[in-house]
């Protein structure tokens, strides 16, 4: 594998975490906030285009193993990338870059410009915790880049225009820092038994030593923890706040990214670690997280048909979205964990749309009120006809990209002869229906109260990174080889590793 | 059920129950960032106590020095520890934000004022 000639590009997946990393502490440096963002934003893209090089390359040669700084695992320090968070890094690192591109224009609304290439260098941290998380091959090294994500998310979040976006960002960091302590605990657990901190290894370890009570008690706050950081109801309750107080820009960033590394990290946890017979025939965890993934789907999407702010019914139907891929992940089938995979991918680009629409909505109309949202539809049209497509893939129409989850969701359902669960699936997404229906209802069919000021349409560069986000919930709801079709391949090799 | 060779482990459990009650049951915010504190500081010292080996030593390679203890926990927690100051500072700086914007710390009083905002 190592050619000299390649030298550089061998080197492609520390790139992914140093670059971010020493480009924050640029964005300290300059002062200046355009070009703090053309920086941010030129790293941001350049990781996507990285990620992308490193997916295909996956796909060619199978999986990739850095050694940092030339030790050798299992004692250096391992970045493994494979089918699987390859997929979750072009996520994490694509929207990185398309939400960015974004803050130029919307972030001037919320956050005096003297802050903004501090906000970058928090951006950038962020984003350096969350592609740290995605391909570290070590446990250690996943709770420190978990805390380096979460407390730049904290900062992020502490960002919002009003003062609730301080009380929503002490929240969001006491849960966190429990959810972040739990999981190392769980870390320890498992070096005790294991001796060893490197995932391939230690799953080997733990295959020899077979269950016991520590190792039980090792994967319960591994799966605790990082369940916080996730939003498994009932712990999602640091989430609606966060979401609805933050920044804009940072809402659209944290709700298609850093839910969906949790996630990523717990499956990692589950199938790479642990193993499914460990985890689903001992202990049962599927009896937990099922019942608790279909509570999620409906209590969030109800309490999320009574929001008036648009944007915290988005974080509500974020909680019962969340629960889909839980569902996905505890029906431990390949159909499902594909349906769960293909869901985190899906989410993260329908989520981050809507919100940037409400980024839009935010720039020219000033509230995300659902009053605020009256004769929308006339006045500001390519942004609520993005919302509308956002929507209509939420609820799992045809040729989006919800419609795809949904169906390996059900499909999967419907195999393991869990029908109840499949009507469950079809129930909850008429909910959002309804959630989304009300947006749609106040924007086109409500007239504009006739002293409300002139709107204009939302600037091209909130509009670009919009369509960006739409023009792909199309292109992936009807090509899925690329989405649907990875993710059933890194559903088998997870199921395939762990039995 | 009690061992005493486990008694490290009752003490870190205590404290972590201790931290955890704190964080859930105190309304104060600065009481409730000292509980995360000792929630996270139990964790650093099972990890230390973990890496202990009784009558071990420094891992030195060389005469005399035959039984070693476990340096690789003691090492992380050098990290856990930077990042659980880290953690610290950032809570306490929020706090100072919130009381000029609130002018209290109580979460009760807090959810009051919030209540008004909305209602």
């Amino acid at each position: 594998m190592h050619d000299s000639g390649l030298s550089i590009s061998s080197h492609l997946p520390a790139f992914q975490i140093a670059v971010p990393l020493l480009s924050a502490v640029i964005c300290v440096l300059i002062r200046k906030a355009r070009a703090a963002w053309l920086l941010a934003t030129t790293v941001a893209w350049a990781a996507f285009a990285g990620a992308c090089v490193l997916l295909n390359r996956v796909i060619l040669h199978g999986t990739i193993s850095y050694e940092q700084g030339g030790w050798t695992p299992p004692w250096g320090i391992e970045l493994r990338i494979d089918l699987f968070n390859a997929l979750v890094l072009i996520i994490v690192t694509g929207i990185c870059a398309v939400v960015i591109s974004a803050s130029l224009t919307s972030l001037s609304m919320e956050v005096p410009e003297k802050k903004h290439n501090l906000f970058y260098a928090a951006f950038l941290l962020c984003m350096t915790g969350l592609a740290g998380m995605t391909i570290t091959g070590d446990v250690f090294n996943i709770f420190v880049f978990l805390e380096i994500s979460s407390l730049s998310s904290y900062a992020l979040i502490s960002q919002g225009a009003t003062r609730r976006a301080l009380t929503s960002s002490i929240q969001y960091l006491v849960m966190g820092t429990i959810g972040g302590t739990l999981l190392l605990l769980g870390i320890g657990m498992l070096y005790m038994v294991t001796g060893t901190l490197n995932i391939v290894d230690m799953a080997d370890q733990l295959a020899m030593v077979g269950p016991n009570r520590t190792v039980l008690v090792a994967l319960a706050c591994v799966t605790v923890g990082t369940s916080i950081k996730l939003a498994v109801f009932p712990l999602h309750i640091w989430l609606p706040n966060a979401y609805t107080y933050a920044p804009a820009i940072v809402t659209a960033f944290l709700a298609a990214t850093a839910t969906k590394v949790a996630f990523y990290v717990l499956a990692r946890f589950i199938f790479s670690i642990f193993g499914v017979e460990l985890a689903f025939e001992q202990l049962h965890l599927d009896r937990v997280l099922m019942p608790l993934a279909i509570v999620a789907m409906f209590a969030g999407s109800i309490v999320a048909i009574y929001q008036t702010d648009i944007k915290r019914m988005l974080a509500y139907s974020s909680v019962a979205q969340i629960g889909y891929m839980l569902l996905g992940l505890s029906m431990a089938s390949v159909t499902g964990l594909t349906g769960g995979i293909v869901h985190l991918f899906n989410h993260a680009l329908m989520k981050s749309g809507l919100f940037l629409v409400m980024a839009c909505v935010l720039y020219r109309v000033g509230s995300t009120h659902i009053d605020a949202m009256r004769g929308l539809g006339k006045r500001m049209p390519f942004t609520m006809a993005a919302f509308v497509i956002a929507g209509l893939s939420m609820i799992g129409v045809p040729l989006t990209v919800g419609f795809v989850s949904k169906w390996y969701l059900v499909s999967a359902a419907m195999e393991s002869g869990q029908w109840p669960v499949a009507v469950l699936i079809l129930l909850s997404s008429l909910l959002a229906v309804v959630y989304i229906w009300r947006v749609v209802e106040v924007a086109y069919f409500q007239e504009a109260p006739e002293d409300a000021p002139e709107v204009k349409k939302a600037p091209i560069g909130l509009l670009v990174p919009v369509w960006t986000l739409v023009f792909a919930i199309i292109f992936f709801g009807i090509f899925t080889s690329l989405s649907a079709g990875v993710a059933g391949d890194a559903a088998r090799m997870l199921l395939g590793a762990g039995s | 059920m009690f061992d005493p060779g486990l008694l490290n482990y009752w003490i870190i459990m205590i404290l972590m129950m201790t931290g955890l009650y704190t964080v859930i049951a105190k309304g104060n915010l600065i009481k409730k960032i000292i509980g995360l504190g000792i929630f996270q500081v139990s964790v650093i010292m099972f990890f230390v106590s973990m890496g202990k080996v009784r009558g071990g030593t420094a891992p030195i390679a060389g005469e005399g020095f035959e039984v070693f203890s476990n340096p690789v926990p003691h090492v992380l927690m050098l990290t856990a520890i930077v990042v659980a100051v880290a953690t610290l500072a950032f809570a306490l700086a929020l706090v100072v934000r919130i009381k000029e914007e609130y002018d209290t710390i109580e979460e009760d009083e807090i959810r009051e004022l919030e209540a008004g905002e909305e209602g």
